[in-house]
């Protein structure tokens, strides 16, 4: 019973990476390696600010907020020196390495009697799953309650911000440039604010991971990017074609059954070294799937 | 209205000669004038609108639209006072967005964005409206995907999306070009009710001599970089798209004449 609620906790706090991934990746078709960085910075600058002694929620915060920073320098980079996404995010995330680094001081940092978010959060809503019945399992529930709701307030941001004008003229801008441009948007500052809220997303999940494991570790990012794929293309498999709430919802889907596929594989004898190499293969068989199934050319729309 | 002074823009190609797309080529149309644009392959009509447009940067020379200099101005910052409709529909549309979405964006042209709701009902009830205006039965297809249209309702919205602020200036940019014959003709019979509407100084390319014979008030041939034939009025109702071709071919035939003649000039003295 734990072991399933915290793989469930697990895959709805990295649902936040594959929310990030689809913001950069589906709407704005920008393979972002910064994510990788992003995690770790999120995870680190948490961490160290709740080392510190800081509030948790603020400490939280300012772990996204280094997040948007270091997605917003990936942006800059490809908009204004025209580096191309994948090696824009290869650059940052190569610098950001050394910045988590000089920040945490080490390579991995406790939380041991550190209060964080979680810990918090337990504390109220303990009684209430205590008295639901999940007895051994009431503190874990109660963290999985805390990650659903986080992960829901999310995705209706998401949502809602998608749906304003400015959300709507960046969707356009990520889709197709040439109309934005020729409607007055500047398609460059719309790509550093589409990534800059992506890796908040990653950062803030990073955030999330270091207190819900109770430690931050440089290495921790690694892999995340192709997780966050290998999500959103398992959500977009789940529920076919929808509109934007419902790739949203099939987001945050896919990263739980990803998650829950990892664990049974793992369960069934997977050796854990093999688990990125797992999800690389799951990310290659998302991207060449489509392309074996219709032998046919895609078929245009506009003509 | 839209004034073009003194335009040139030019090309080298890595070790090749210097090629003016444009050479000085300085124009005027007063408001409310919709103007055709034709020219062959590589005559520099198509730099001359990217010019306009701003994809393209003028060497030399300057472009006013309603008395404002834009040449320095970025493309996305000319949308302010310039429509445009592109050739290929998927350019000019977001295919992932709604018909709605589109058109909502399109409200925005030109203007600073913010964190209002992008389509809220008034904007609904205005779109339909002014789809069902110029093709019924298009607004009821509001909330599908535009990328599941065809390339003619498409390119339909395109102008809808173009002109939903009047513009100062409408670019289009050969927008029949990648169309069948049926629908190209219901994008021009659509270009020509709103042009006329909306009072609108409008500049057409089109590779099409019926549509350009047919079409506005005047005419500009692009050729070599230069206006070679500028005819409005009287004598552009009057133009059929037989004359429209003798005009090419003599161009042509001078084209011929010319290249021999000057490669034995330029043997002779260099």
């Amino acid at each position: 019973m734990i072991t399933l609620l915290s793989t469930w906790t697990f895959g709805v706090t990295l649902a936040l990476v594959a929310l990030g991934v689809f913001v950069s990746y589906r709407l704005f078709a920008f393979p972002d390696i910064t994510t990788d960085g992003s995690f770790t910075l999120g995870a680190v600058t948490t961490t160290v600010l709740l080392v510190a002694g800081h509030d948790p929620a603020i400490a939280t915060l300012g772990g996204a907020a280094a997040g948007a920073a270091a997605g917003a320098c990936t942006g800059l980079l490809h908009a204004i020196l025209r580096i191309e996404p994948l090696l824009s995010g290869i650059l940052v995330t190569t610098a950001l390495s050394s910045v988590t680094l000089v920040v945490l001081g080490r390579s991995n940092v406790p939380l041991a009697g550190t209060a964080t978010l979680l810990d918090r959060a337990e504390a109220i809503l303990l009684p209430a799953t205590t008295a639901a019945g999940f007895g051994d399992a009431a503190a874990e529930a109660a963290r999985l309650i805390v990650m659903l709701a986080l992960v829901g307030i999310a995705v209706l941001l998401l949502w809602a911000f998608f749906r304003t004008h400015l959300g709507t003229a960046m969707r356009a801008g990520g889709d197709t440039a040439t109309m934005a441009r020729a409607l007055g948007r500047d398609t460059g500052l719309l790509t550093v604010a589409g990534l800059a809220i992506a890796n908040a997303l990653t950062a803030l999940s990073g955030a999330l991971v270091a207190q819900v494991q109770g430690f931050a570790d440089v290495q921790m990012g690694i892999g995340m990017v192709v997780w966050g794929m290998a999500s959103v293309f398992l959500g977009a498999a789940l529920v076919g074609p929808v509109r934007l709430g419902g790739a949203l919802v099939a987001t945050v889907a896919g990263s739980v059954t990803f998650r829950l596929l990892v664990a049974s594989a793992l369960r069934a004898g997977l050796h854990p070294d093999w688990l990125k190499a797992a999800t690389a293969l799951v990310v290659l068989a998302a991207l060449v799937a489509p392309r074996l199934l219709s032998r046919r050319p895609q078929a245009s729309a506009a003509r | 209205m839209l004034d073009v002074r003194h335009a040139t823009v030019a090309f080298s190609a890595p070790g090749g000669p210097l090629v003016r797309a444009v050479d000085d080529v300085s124009f005027t149309i007063p408001a409310g004038t919709f103007v055709v644009v034709i020219g062959t392959n590589g005559s520099g009509k198509s730099t001359l609108l990217g010019a306009i447009a701003g994809t393209v940067r003028l060497d030399t020379g300057s472009i006013h639209v309603a008395g404002h200099d834009l040449t320095g101005w970025r493309e996305n910052r000319r949308a302010r006072y310039v429509g445009r409709v592109f050739q290929d529909p998927r350019a000019g549309t977001a295919s992932s967005l709604s018909v709605l979405e589109n058109i909502a964006v399109a409200a925005c042209r030109g203007r600073p964005v913010g964190l209002g709701w992008a389509t809220p009902q008034r904007l609904r009830a205005e779109a339909a409206e002014r789809l069902a205006a110029i093709q019924p039965g298009l607004e009821k297809r509001l909330d599908q995907p535009i990328g599941s249209m065809s390339g003619g309702q498409r390119q339909i919205v395109s102008l809808v999306m173009a002109t939903w602020h009047r513009p100062e200036l409408l670019l289009l940019d050969e927008h029949t070009a990648a169309l069948d014959p049926a629908s190209a003709d219901r994008v021009v019979q659509a270009t020509a009710k709103l042009v006329r509407d909306q009072k609108l100084t409008a500049l057409m390319v089109t590779h099409s001599l019926e549509q350009a014979a047919r079409l506005g008030d005047r005419l500009l041939l692009v050729h070599r970089g230069k206006i070679a034939f500028d005819v409005e009025g009287g004598a552009k109702r009057r133009l059929s798209p037989e004359d429209l071709a003798g005009r090419f071919d003599r161009l042509r035939r001078a084209d011929q004449l010319d290249d021999p003649a000057a490669r034995t000039l330029r043997d002779l003295y260099a």
